[in-house]
This record gives structure tokens, sequence and C-alpha cells, in this order.
């Protein structure tokens, strides 16, 4: 784990920035007027109570949903409504709360598919599975082995994802993200469920991605001991409202995050 | 021990990624294209006609179909129709130039069903499942009611049929009434193999991986930047490529002529059934549901009766046509409770089992 005497302050330029951002579902509001940024090569965190709006935070960033109100601005550029396809080609990734693999193909296959937007051969080479296509086939097999040993996955390499245990899975998916070498990498709860082996792992991982590759990481957790652990910065949401923005060591010690995790005394 | 992965390692990508990484499967599939071969040499013409022939058109529609149900998971009903548009295509291209040898424009015809078959394949980027299944029996609708009021689909042709004319390869009929059924059934198989052979690529390279995250998981496949609505177009046109060319051979090479009926609804859901028995997403298990649904009628209809008389049951062909139906309707019930995903599960399960024997594990 990560010294104690780290330096947290923000690093580098805002990569994402989400401005005044409200998004309702009829007379339901998800977020209201929310406003952060998120830094290159920081890990981001995004916490709150059940409900707060997370994940519907993230479903704004990656396109899912485009926000009633406010902007958000990607890389100093302004995101228009757009599919999800797109945000992905622009360089975001995402893992889900619950997993979403390719349930029938074996790990290689599912991580191999992260890949589909960095290939091109033709159609034609397709079909035969030569020339071009079966160079491409091999240049991304060797990327995807490496995010394989990486993420020390190289026992399941063939074994149908829907086989696996779900510590596993999650890994797989991680990985699936990873191959897409995405510049914004967003984690929707990466250790729920998972018991506290596989989360330190999941923890080095996260870890070791920022670090190596510089991967920009907004990620939604409930432990707040990993939350406060890996993040730089911390934004806390409640009932779609932010309520506070900072280190670790702000947000630990504000009165409404304590509130709104404990309750208030009455 | 003739059956083991043991001792064959794979050095290099290209030969970890081969779709045949067991030098044993290798050696059968070879054996079996070469058995399939040796068959026009000696099987009587009963057999290359009535019941290779057709089981090859029925495989090939069925691959057709599997990519799109099987691979990409968008149910069709408009099988039927697809085979159709080839065998339109097809009658009218070889009518219309007569110059260009007809196995050019078989697999030409297969363009225009593929064409087709993307324009009905636009409602799936907003519906799945049995709407998309309801959408496509639209296009079955209405591809055969263009078939049976479009007079100029057949040439103006007063019986409203289509026809096989006499085409020729190296002066050898290979089409129409003088063609044997050897030839008709050399050409048919080096088709379907040339074109399984193309399936198989495409569903084991970056195709084959997006069709598949399409199918499984659609929302997570478009988070990673794949394009829900060009995938399945492109399965669309693929699948109904596929099932158009099968027309094309079943019209012209294997009933030597045809009314539209022959596209009816019932064709869309005979290769839906042997695509659901045979295994979804199997390229191999639609040859299995082709077989299991086709052939096997007629074996029975054969054995049947053989199997009776020792017995002195001397049964009247209407009572054999009955147990016929009884026999099938019940195998495949049978099947689909032991195996749900088909039979191509079943052949994946005996093959691994087969690795490893004697030993349970």
């Amino acid at each position: 784990m990560r010294a104690p005497d780290h330096p947290v302050q923000a690093k580098g330029d805002v990569l994402l920035a989400v401005e005044n951002v409200s998004l309702g579902f009829g007379g339901v509001k998800a977020l209201t007027d929310v406003s952060f940024d998120i830094r290159k090569s920081e890990i981001r965190a995004i916490i709150g109570p059940n409900g707060a709006g997370k994940t519907s935070m993230l479903n704004c960033i990656n396109g899912f949903y485009y926000p009633t109100e406010g902007r958000i601005t990607f890389k100093g550029v302004k995101r228009p409504k757009m599919r999800p396809y797109v945000a992905a080609r622009g360089g975001i990734a995402r893992t889900f709360q619950n997993v979403a693999l390719f349930k029938s193909m074996s790990t290689l296959d599912n991580i191999m598919a992260g890949r589909s937007i960095k290939m091109h051969a033709s159609f034609f080479w397709q079909l035969l599975r030569h020339g071009p296509a079966m160079k491409e086939e091999v240049e991304h097999r060797r990327f995807v082995e490496e995010i394989i040993d990486f993420l020390e996955i190289q026992h399941i390499r063939k074994v149908p994802v829907g086989r696996l245990p779900y510590g596993l899975q999650k890994r797989v998916e991680l990985g699936r993200a990873l191959a897409m070498e995405p510049e914004l990498l967003l984690l929707d709860e990466p250790m729920a469920g998972m018991n506290l082996e596989e989360k330190e792992d999941m923890s080095r991982f996260i870890l070791e991605v920022n670090q190596q590759y510089g991967t920009t990481i907004a990620l939604i957790e409930h432990d707040m001991g990993v939350v406060m652990d890996l993040s730089d910065r911390v934004v806390v949401l409640e009932y779609g409202r932010k309520i506070a923005d900072g280190t670790p060591a702000e947000v630990k010690s504000d009165r409404r995050v304590i509130d709104a995790y404990l309750g208030v005394a009455h | 021990m003739l059956y083991r992965e043991a001792g064959q390692f794979k050095t290099n990508y290209v030969a970890d990624s081969a779709i045949f990484p067991l030098r044993e499967d290798r050696i059968g599939l070879g054996l079996i294209v070469l058995a399939a071969y040796a068959l026009a040499f000696l099987g009587n013409s009963f057999l290359l006609q009535a019941v290779m022939i057709p089981f090859l058109v029925f495989s090939l529609a069925a691959i057709g179909l599997n990519i799109l149900t099987g691979y990409t998971g968008l149910l069709s009903l408009g099988t039927g129709a697809f085979m159709g548009v080839g065998a339109y295509a097809c009658y009218k291209l070889m009518t219309a130039f007569p110059g260009v040898n007809v196995i050019v424009w078989i697999f030409v015809s297969g363009f225009f069903s593929a064409a087709v078959g993307a324009l009905f394949g636009l409602p799936s980027l907003r519906i799945k499942g049995f709407y998309l299944a309801v959408a496509t029996l639209a296009a079955q609708f209405f591809l055969q009611w263009c078939f049976i009021r479009i007079p100029w689909l057949v040439n103006y042709n007063v019986s409203g049929a289509l026809d096989a004319p006499l085409r020729t390869l190296f002066g050898i009929p290979i089409m129409g009434p003088n063609a044997t059924p050897q030839t008709r059934y050399l050409l048919v198989l080096t088709i379907v193999i040339l074109l399984t052979w193309l399936a198989s690529n495409l569903v084991h390279g970056r195709i084959g991986r997006m069709w598949i995250a399409i199918r499984d998981m659609d929302l997570a496949a478009e988070l990673m930047g794949i394009r829900p609505l060009q995938t399945k177009l492109l399965a669309f046109a693929v699948s109904s490529y596929y099932c158009g060319v099968a027309g094309a051979l079943l019209v012209f090479l294997w009933y030597g002529g045809a009314e539209y009926d022959v596209f009816n609804i019932n064709q869309s859901f005979f290769i839906l059934f042997m695509v659901i028995i045979g295994g979804l997403g199997s390229l191999i298990g639609s040859f299995f549901g082709a077989a299991l649904i086709f052939i096997l009628p007629i074996v029975l209809g054969i054995v049947l009766p053989a199997a009776l008389s020792p017995f002195g049951l001397s049964v009247g062909a209407d009572v054999i046509e009955h147990l016929r139906f009884m026999i099938v309707g019940a195998l495949i019930i049978f099947f689909l409770i032991v195996e749900p995903h088909g039979l191509a599960r079943l052949w994946q399960i005996g093959k691994q089992k087969l690795l490893v024997w004697p030993f349970p594990y």
C-alpha cells in the first residue's frame, strides 16, 4: 500500500471536468448541480451512501446518459450528446458493478474483444484469416498476454469466463477494460463482494495500473479503508448533491460526510 | 490413446490460435472431407440426390442462420425469404447473362440477399428477441408477396415457377435436367466446404468476437467501442448471404425448379429448428442439426419397415409416416432435455471425455 507521506496534492492537468451537472428521470432527480474534475494520472474516488447518484455519474461520463443540465468536458472539449461507443473510442473504459463479461467466451477472447477498436484488418482478410488479419491477431494477442501476465490470470486463459469464480471475473473485467488502453478508467465498485485477500490483490492492480501506465482512474467504492488508501482525491455525493471534495484526510474529517455516513444526532 | 493433446506444444501465437489446435482434429476433418468427396463416386444417385445434396444445402442455410441467431443473438424468422432472394437473383442473373459461368452467379446472388437482409436488419438496433422475430416475419411475408406478384422475377414465365436451365462447366452439364446427381453433388459440396471454411475464419476472428460480444452483453460491448448497428447489420448481411446462396443451390442444384412456395414460413422454421437442435453458436452444430432434422426421417423411413417386418407386422406407408414424425419429435425433445445447448455441445463434451479416456478427469 501507499506510504503515508505520499503527496496527495492534485496531479496534472484536468482531464475531465464535470460542471453543474444535473440529471433527472421525469420527476426523480438523480444528480443535482454536481461539479468536480478529474486530473490526469490521479485516482479519483466517488463515494456516498446507496442511491447517492454515483453510478448515474459514471453513466453520464461514459455517455449512457446525457445530463439534463450542465456540461462535461473531456480533454478540454465539451462533450456532445453521444452514444457510449463514441466515448469508448475517445478513451474512456469502464467496469461494472455487476460483472458484465461475455460469459461464453474465454478469458483470452474477452480481453481480445476489448482490443476490437484497435484492430483494423479488412473484412476480406478476416474471411481468409491470413495475411494482415493474422498478423494483427498475433500482435494484439501479444499485448493481451501482457495484460494476462500483469493480472496473474495465465491459468484461466482458455476457460470460459462464465465458469470462473466471482473474484476472478472481476479481474478479467479489469483486464478487458485495460485492453482498450484507456486514458480514463471508470471502475464501478471493483471490490464489491470480495474477501480481504482479493481486495488486496485488486488494490495492488489498481495502483500498478495507475503508476505503471499513468492511467487516470475514477472509482466508486464502499470500502472506506480501500478508498482512503488508494485515492488521491475523493468526491462525496449524497442524494445527488456533492457534499464534499478533497483529499481523503480532508473528506474524512468533514462534518457533513460524517453525518451522511453515520447519521445526524437529534 | 488415439486422441490426446499431450506432446503437442504450441510455440507461437499463430499455432496457438489455430481453429483446430489438435492434430487429431485436423486429421479427422481431413478424413471427413475426403470421405465426402469419395461418396460422389461410391454412393448411388438416390443417396446423392435425395440425401446428401439437400443435407448440404440445409447445412449451409443453417450456418447462415446460426451466424445471425447463434453468434449474434438476433432471432430471425425470415430465413426462407432470404433464401428466396438468392434463388430469384440467381435466376435473373443467369438468364440475363448466360455467357458468364453459373457458379459465378451463384456466389453473386448471395450479395443480393445480403443487401435485402441488411435492410430488414435495420430494426435490430432498437428491438430484440421476439419483437425482432416479428420484424423479420414481416420480411418473410413481404418478400414472398414479391415472389408471387412480380412476374419480372421469373421472366414473365406463365407457370410462375423457377426452372434450372442447362449450364455447363468445361463442357460437363452442372445444372439443368442433364446434369447428373454426381456432378451436382460435387459442386454443392465444394461450395459448402468453401463457405464453411470462410465462416469459420470469420467467427474465430475479430468480427466473430464482436458478434458474440453483442449477443452476450450488448451494453458492455458498446462501452468497448463496438458499434452495435454496424455489427448487427454485418451479421444480417453475412447471414443472408449464406441463406441466399443456399436458396440458389436448393432450387437450381437440388430441385431443378421450384415455385415461390418453397420459400415460405415453414422453410424458415425448418432451418431455425436445425440451428436450435444442432447448437446455437456452432458451425458444426449446423451440420448436426441438418442431419437430425432432414436425414433422420429418411433413415427411419427405410429402417422402420425393415425393423417391423420380422415380427410379422406389415404396416402401411401411412403408419410408417406417423411413426417417423413421432420418433423424430421424441428425439428432438430428448436431445433438448439432455443438452439444451444442442448436439454441438454433446459433441464437445464427448471430445473432452475422449481426451482423458479411460480416466474420468
